[in-house]
């Protein structure tokens, strides 16, 4: 009996002790609430939320519910932190191997931008970019065409607009190029293991990219136009473009501050994933003859993988939350529309704080869950 | 006979002594606020992260303005000293909730009452010390002159969390006008946006319009369109729930108030004492029991006029000598044509 408390009786008291401390926080929020005549509630959900949102990928204005303005908010947030991924790991990529590069140059310059970047305070990156890297950027009026369709101003970045017609034909075909190149990539795997055969899969997938959507707007009836920016006056001064997209300056502000940020501790991991690659690997694979980029892409990479995906899963983490740094500078995410607007508006601030906690929890397990399938799948598979 | 006589005063005046301490710890028993605070020995209040006339601190961390005053009326009501005050900056997203949860206890910080945040989220205004109405400002070189000339697609900065993204929908969409609106969390860099070209319009208060103005790099570029279009009426607000404390924060605003209607001002105010007029008196603590039911002394308000002024002083030396707004409009006395009108203290 005395063996067994002593077994449970810390888990126990823990328990306990953990049960309490929440306890007690509720009890003293619901007698402070009452207290206050505040009702708790997620009611307000469903009410008209009665203001406009910037920057929304989905249909939204004020007569739309504050639901509908939390999901503006949460797409917002993962549009962005989905361009930071994508860029910071193109960056860190590229950065991490230049480090490493025997071309003094490439090298020095590449540990520059990595000591520079992330070395200084992510918050005051976003006000560099948006505040000063903006105030240098053309009135709408005087901005200079790029490519003669794109003007980038201090209003933001206005690209022409696709117009489709029958889009649908035109993904199909899009679907096909994807799945006839994945067939004949493990077609091409079996050939070469088999009967030790090279297919040249590189230039057949690239004959497929261009000849299938070429098709399907020759035969399948695919049109496309473009629907070019146009300058519009306002008042004397005061200019805008009117059509096709507009790209806020919010948005690439942030988006090019949080990769540029993260790019530098992900080029870190890269260095550190290809230099834990043992140099006996490197030198047994060109004693047989393997040329420097199949080194790199058969031997080295494969290994330096495993060590570089926890870490980069961190990263990307990172700039996941890092974005709601966002309200600073205007951008409509999470934090600015829903744990700032609506929570001002109706004045929930446990319950909206709360929804907004479990959103980014959630949006960090769901990255952690796909980077550990992916962090399983190249692991070393013990035959 | 004497002896019982000698025993029935000592009761009399036991009863009187135990009495008088009850009705005054009544107050403070009843205000936990009240109490706290001269515990603490200041009182602590949320202000603006930097508003020119309503709450603005200078490089030494002094903080002046109409709201500001508010505040330190209050703490010569209650602390004999108008310097006695914390002030926490607050952004207009922080500040209900630090209200509600205790970390200060009064919010003068150009707050406009309105019934949901009066009757929702556990707020009480006491007053208002100021009244205003949203409006936008414009590049002078635009050429627009009223808002009858905006179009479709104009850009609009503004702050977060506040009556004004709601009043800024309804004015846009009465009008049929698409716009596209920009929230920043501080009002710093809302005017650094919209200083840089980022908007067409700033909108705010038009107060807040005034005194942000006096911030930009060329204020003379910039103008305030004439149109109104809402009612701001701004003022402090406490936390539901202590109602001597809310008391004592709109009582001590109205003093200031009703000093000016009775010319009372902080150079005059002992003077004042000697006064034919008993309202005049009630207002520097020579007649009646002013104090008692907020459990606070007699002259607490002479303090107010002594320490921080009569109303009209503090707008004069806030708002209009820094030159944000010289025209009081209807910030002036209901008895000289504007409608500031409080309830006697009697």
């Amino acid at each position: 009996m005395n063996f067994k408390l002593k077994d449970i009786g810390p888990q126990l008291m823990t328990v306990v002790a953990v049960v309490l401390i929440f306890g007690f926080f509720t009890y003293n929020a619901q007698v402070n609430m009452e207290n206050r005549g505040i009702d708790f509630g997620y009611g307000f959900l469903s009410q008209e939320s009665s203001f406009d949102v910037q920057f929304s990928l989905i249909e939204y204005d004020g007569s739309h519910s504050y639901f509908r303005a939390y999901l503006v908010g949460l797409l917002n947030t993962i549009l962005v932190s989905v361009i930071g991924i994508f860029l910071a790991t193109i960056l860190g990529v590229i950065v991490g191997i230049a480090r490493l590069s025997p071309n003094y140059l490439i090298n020095k310059f590449a540990a520059f931008y990595v000591e520079f970047f992330r070395n200084i305070p992510l918050l005051l990156q976003i006000f560099f970019w948006y505040f000063a890297a903006l105030r240098a950027l053309p009135l709408p009026q005087d901005a200079e065409p790029i490519f003669g369709i794109s003007y980038l101003t201090i209003k933001g970045l206005f690209v022409p607009a696709f117009i489709w017609e029958n889009f649908n034909i035109f993904l199909y075909s899009i679907i096909a190029t994807i799945i006839s190149i994945i067939v004949i990539r493990s077609h091409a795997k079996k050939v070469q293991e088999n009967r030790g055969k090279q297919i040249p899969v590189l230039l057949i997938s690239i004959g497929l990219i261009i000849i299938l959507p070429l098709l399907s707007f020759l035969i399948g009836g695919v049109k496309l136009s473009f629907e070019v920016p146009v300058l519009k006056k306002l008042a004397t001064t005061s200019y805008i473009y009117d059509g096709g997209v507009s790209l806020p300056p919010e948005l690439i502000a942030l988006a090019l501050s949080l990769s540029l940020y993260t790019a530098t501790f992900i080029a870190e991991c890269v260095r550190a994933g290809i230099q834990g690659v043992g140099k006996g690997q490197k030198e047994a694979a060109a004693s047989i003859g393997l040329t420097q980029n199949q080194v790199l892409k058969l031997v080295v990479m494969p290994q330096a993988l495993r060590i570089i995906i926890p870490p980069t899963t961190n990263q990307y983490l990172n700039l996941t939350k890092n974005s709601s740094l966002a309200a600073a500078i205007a951008y409509p995410d999470l934090v600015l529309v829903f744990a700032g607007t609506a929570l001002m508006q109706t004045g929930k601030a446990i319950e909206i704080v709360s929804i907004t906690m479990f959103t980014y929890l959630s949006l960090s397990i769901s990255i952690s869950v796909f980077m550990n399938w992916y962090n399983n799948k190249i692991a070393i598979q013990e035959k | 006979m004497f002896k019982y006589l000698k025993q029935l005063t000592s009761l009399v005046a036991m009863v009187a002594v135990l009495f008088t301490f009850t009705t005054e710890t009544m107050a403070a028993k009843k205000s936990k606020t009240l109490k706290n605070t001269q515990k603490k020995g200041f009182v602590r209040c949320g202000v603006s992260q930097g508003l020119p006339g309503f709450s603005n601190a200078d490089a030494a961390g002094n903080w002046t303005g109409v709201d500001v005053d508010v505040c330190r009326a209050v703490a010569a009501a209650v602390l004999g000293d108008a310097n006695k005050v914390k002030f926490t900056p607050l952004s207009a997203k922080e500040r209900f909730t630090a209200l509600t949860s205790g970390e200060i206890d009064i919010l003068s910080r150009n707050t406009t009452w309105t019934l949901s945040r009066d009757a929702d989220i556990g707020l009480t205004f006491v007053g208002v010390n100021f009244y205003d109405g949203q409006g936008f400002m414009v590049r002078k070189s635009s050429g627009i002159t009223s808002v009858d000339q905006f179009k479709n697609g104009i850009s609009a900065c503004t702050n977060i969390g506040t009556t004004t993204e709601l009043n800024m929908r309804d004015f846009f969409n009465s009008r049929g006008i698409s716009y596209e609106p920009v929230a920043f969390e501080k009002a710093d860099e809302v005017v650094a946006a919209y200083d840089a070209g980022r908007c067409d319009t700033y909108t705010t208060d038009k107060s807040g319009l005034a005194a942000q103005r006096t911030k930009m790099k060329n204020p003379d570029e910039h103008i305030v369109l004439p149109e109104t279009i809402s009612k701001e009426p701004l003022g402090p607000v406490v936390r539901q729930g202590d109602s001597v404390w809310e008391d004592i924060v709109r009582w001590s605003l109205n003093t200031m108030i009703e000093a000016e209607e009775y010319g009372i001002t902080s150079a005059n105010a002992d003077s004042m004492k000697t006064s034919d007029n008993p309202q005049i008196k009630r207002l520097v603590g020579a007649e009646g029991e002013m104090g008692a039911a907020f459990g606070l002394d007699n002259e607490w308000n002479l303090r107010i006029i002594k320490q921080v002024g009569n109303y009209g002083e503090s707008y004069k030396r806030n708002i209009a000598d820094t030159g944000i707004l010289p025209d009081r409009g209807p910030n002036e006395l209901w008895t000289k044509g504007g409608i500031l009108y409080v309830p006697p203290s009697r």
